[in-house]
């Protein structure tokens, strides 16, 4: 909380030079992966099976697709911030961690990105099979 | 960080006397971080796969779960895959517990020791029961 001065306390600012912002978003995206991967957790183990038309034909429903993209949202939003404060607490310099919260940053986005295209593909040229 | 440097440190995991809820809250950690790179990159894997199409989510599958009998290479990949998957269910059911007992404390709630110690004893014994039972389904059950 700052210096522990009343005026610190109100802006609610500590180490990360930020308030209370990240801390909502991590609960914000936590509800979202906790309906959205037990979701897909429960609809991966029940496919009738893993050959190429039946995942395709699952996963281009938009019944599938667009909770799919919403997950890869939520997931690397909180991803990128959990590994945002593992990286704080044990990373202790400057430079090295500037690089790692680019790289993470980088990572989390990336990932995102491949993910959401992926899926449009799928669903928008259709299972092709 | 210089102005650090003269800062009373904290003990650390080394000197504290080990207990339920500090056990399950490093496994937040661990759990959290693991999913984050191994969870994630395995995520993205699979729906690259299916999007390259049917060789290469052919070879996904391959790689991920059933490679051929002769190939040493292709079945050590199998065991370490086999071994992700399951830990990442383990972690799954652990960090999603683990992560409801922190929206029960966020609000104030179960900090009495008691109560904290016991339902840090069941988050761990919960996710390890999750996680067998989800799997002896799927490979006894269902037959995967």
């Amino acid at each position: 909380m700052g210096n522990g001065t009343k005026v610190g306390q109100v802006r609610g600012l500590g180490s990360a030079h930020g308030g209370t912002h990240h801390w909502m978003q991590q609960r914000f995206t936590a509800v979202g992966n906790a309906l959205l991967v037990t979701w897909l957790l429960i609809s991966v183990v029940t496919l009738p099976s893993y050959d190429y038309p039946t995942v395709t034909g699952w996963l281009a429903q938009p019944i599938v697709a667009v909770p799919m993209i919403l997950l890869l949202v939520s997931v690397f939003q909180h991803i990128r911030l959990g590994l945002q404060v593992f990286i704080e607490d044990y990373v202790h310099d400057e430079g090295l961690k500037f690089a790692s919260l680019i790289l993470i940053n980088f990572y989390a986005i990336a990932a995102a990105a491949f993910g959401i295209f992926s899926v449009a593909k799928i669903a928008f040229t259709g299972s092709v099979l | 960080m210089a102005k650090t440097g003269q800062r009373p440190l904290s003990p650390h995991l080394s000197i504290w006397r080990w207990g339920p809820h500090m056990l399950v809250s490093i496994l937040h950690r661990v759990t959290g971080d693991g999913m984050a790179i191994f969870g994630g990159l395995g995520l993205v894997w699979w729906l690259c796969a299916i999007a390259s199409g049917p060789a290469g989510y052919a070879n996904f599958r391959y790689y991920a779960w059933e490679a051929a009998a002769g190939d040493t290479w292709g079945l050590i990949v199998n065991i370490l895959c086999r071994i992700v998957m399951i830990g990442l269910t383990w972690a799954f059911f652990e960090h999603l517990f683990s992560g409801l007992r922190h929206f029960v404390l966020d609000i104030g709630a179960g900090y009495e020791l008691n109560v904290n110690r016991r339902w840090s004893v069941v988050i761990v014994v919960a996710s390890i029961v999750a996680t067998a039972a989800l799997w002896a389904w799927l490979l006894f059950g269902k037959g995967l």
